[in-house]
């Protein structure tokens, strides 16, 4: 294990306070690597969003330390961490968040505004990015003339246009019918397929069994990885 | 190059964290923050037009009332450097002394042989009615005098005949009467072709013409002004002047004024009153600036009442978006971005409401001094001030939504509404 894990969290707690304070992560260590697609699943209020908010440098660790491309975040300024943000994490929404009355391109190019990239290259990329996810042909439309999917795609496209370290997406397919869905878990499958690092965060069990690896949430814990390359190989083993 | 497959990302073999990637800071071009700061604006038009709207009438209030207000002052500014500030006029102030209380008959000919003095006509107010015929009750005069006039009396006030003419010595000698502008509306009298006639003291007068308003003499716009020869001959003679008034020397006119009183009557000085009248018309113009003030104060008030409506409208707007303010901070803006870009919305709405409220207020400004035949005057301040005054507005409005949309934490934004 030479470079750097795309994403890695090392015994990360977050504690709400409030009496009494809310333990959501309970110690959390976990490694993914360059290249690598996992799914993270659990039930609603098994701290899995908390996860995603921590993992995405949203939210601070109450203790351990989360590191981005092998860059230790926890420490970082606001500042420092709403570049790492913009250079280095793409988002996925289960509601898509596009802006109304905005071009795909333009929404698009929304993911490369914070990273100071000139307009012109902006409309360049962005127009490859959603070339990649088969909206090439939809370029000018804005939200509302989209169906959930290709909307969803939009979104997709605005997170892996400023090429990052790795891409959270948060139920991507919970909006959408079981179609759509299929067509979002096909293209995220063939994203992963181009290298790009992802990490989809879900409480459907299907979805995640599409995924080559699946980590189990429960309780602010890891109940089980697949990993096969923290634990030991098959999928059946609880580590 | 994350894109790359895992196999090639090895190169860099270092420790484990070492950063793989240069990492820039998170930061937006200005021309993107006029981008993104308006895009709020474009997908919301109406509300956009609305709150601006606020704006636009507070400062379009402020510029037409300066605008209106320094038009009318330079049309009368106009009017007295058209009409001369070197008029002076006399008149009897009563019997105080132990004098008539009347000028002197040759009071008009004394005033005349000081230096500075360039023109002098003298009226006589003669003490008879005018009546538009024999056929109308005799105290139905409708306020009318008759007055006998010098000849030179047009030239000494600048006055201006509106049609038919001025006496002449020949008609001054004859029963014939010019009217002054109020004279002949009440008369009647809108054309002098026909040989219309009067009455004037029993005596029939052929009108040959009627004058426009005297601005510096608007006594005489009631009078009907006859010959001084034929009021002679018609009614009493040795009469004493009613007014004088007298064109001097504009660099002596102090001096003038000062030894007018003596000269016209040196047995008693103190019963001649002595007027500036193109003072009037500057203590009018003083008068006017008051208004102004209070118009401006209302003006100030409804711009007040646009910067709520702009900060209220921007507060809804950090309540509604905050699913965009949680998108761009997860797309890596900082909290001074979203500031930045709630601040220049603000703004912006403030500087459309301030340059359509200035073109409006020029807009209005014209019409009316259009109407009222005054020149277009639009000061610089009021332009510059309004839009700068717009913007301060703006400024002052967005800022508590913009601080409040900054300060939301990025979680809770995306948490859905």
């Amino acid at each position: 294990m030479s470079a750097p894990a795309a994403l890695e969290l090392v015994d990360v707690v977050k504690t709400y306070p409030g009496s009494p304070p809310v333990r959501a992560l309970a110690g959390v260590s976990l490694r993914v690597e360059r290249g690598e697609l996992a799914a993270i699943v659990g039930p609603s209020g098994s701290g899995k969003s908390t996860m995603l908010h921590v993992m995405g440098t949203l939210d601070r660790p109450s203790a351990g330390e989360v590191r981005i491309d092998g860059r230790d975040v926890s420490s970082l300024s606001e500042r420092r961490l709403s570049a790492v943000r913009a250079h280095l994490i793409g988002f996925v929404f289960q509601q898509f968040f596009l802006l109304d009355g905005m071009t795909a391109l333009d929404n698009v190019a929304n993911g490369l505004v914070y990273a100071g990239v000139s307009p012109r290259e902006r409309r360049f990329r962005s127009a490859e990015a959603l070339v990649a996810v088969g909206l090439g042909h939809r370029l000018t439309h804005v939200p509302n003339q989209l169906s959930g999917g290709e909307r969803q795609r939009v979104a997709i496209a605005r997170a892996i246009v400023h090429q990052p370290a790795i891409v959270l997406a948060d139920e991507p397919t919970g909006n959408l019918d079981s179609r759509s869905s299929d067509a979002i878990l096909d293209l995220i499958a063939e994203l992963n397929d181009a290298g790009s690092t992802i990490a989809v965060i879900t409480h459907d069990t299907e979805v995640a069994a599409a995924m080559p690896r699946q980590i189990s949430v429960r309780d602010g814990r890891i109940e089980r990885d697949s990993s096969s390359r923290t634990t030991a190989p098959p999928p059946a083993v609880v580590s | 190059m994350t894109r790359s497959a895992p196999a090639t990302a090895t190169t860099t073999d270092g420790v484990p964290g070492t950063a793989t990637r240069r990492l820039g800071p998170s930061r937006m071009r200005m021309g993107d923050v006029f981008g993104v700061g308006s895009s709020g604006l474009r997908t919301r038009k109406a509300r956009t037009a609305l709150s601006a709207l606020g704006v636009t009438i507070g400062i379009a209030a402020m510029v037409g009332v300066l605008g209106i207000s320094e038009s009318s002052r330079a049309d009368l500014r106009a009017q007295i450097a058209a009409l001369g500030t070197n008029l002076l006029t006399v008149t009897p102030s009563g019997g105080f002394g132990g004098g008539t209380g009347e000028l002197p008959t040759e009071a008009s000919a004394k005033a005349g042989r000081i230096t500075p003095v360039r023109e002098v006509a003298d009226v006589i107010e003669l003490d008879v009615p005018v009546l538009r015929n024999d056929l109308v009750n005799a105290n139905e005069t409708g306020g009318i005098t008759a007055v006998a006039a010098d000849v030179d009396l047009l030239a000494a006030l600048n006055g201006q005949v509106a049609f038919g003419s001025w006496h002449d010595d020949a008609t001054a000698a004859v029963p014939t009467v010019v009217l002054g502008s109020v004279s002949a509306e009440r008369l009647g009298v809108i054309q002098v072709d026909q040989g219309m006639m009067i009455l004037i003291g029993g005596e029939w007068f052929t009108v040959i013409g009627v004058l426009e308003p005297f601005p510096l003499a608007p006594d005489l716009d009631r009078a009907a002004l006859v010959g001084k020869a034929a009021a002679g001959n018609l009614f009493a003679s040795e009469l004493s002047p009613s007014a004088i008034y007298l064109r001097t020397d504009p660099a002596f006119i102090d001096d003038v004024r000062t030894v007018l009183g003596p000269t016209v009557n040196p047995e008693n000085p103190e019963e001649v009153s002595i007027s500036r009248p193109s003072e009037l018309l500057e203590a009018q113009d003083a008068t006017d600036a008051a208004f102004t003030n209070l118009f401006l104060g209302l003006g100030a008030v409804s711009l007040l009442v646009g910067g709520v409506g702009i900060a209220n409208v921007m507060v809804i707007a950090v309540i509604e978006r905050r699913n965009e303010i949680g998108l761009r901070r997860a797309l890596g803006a900082t909290r001074a971005h979203i500031r930045r870009q709630f601040l220049t919305e603000a703004l912006l709405l403030s500087a459309i409401g301030g340059v359509a409220g200035v073109l409006v207020g020029t807009g209005v400004t014209a019409a009316f001094a259009t109407s009222q035949g005054w020149p277009i005057v639009v000061p610089t301040l009021a332009v510059v001030g309004g839009f700068g005054a717009a913007l301060a507005i703006g400024a002052v409005a967005g800022l508590y939504p913009a601080m409040r949309a900054a300060r939301l934490a990025p979680t809770d934004a995306l948490r859905a509404a």
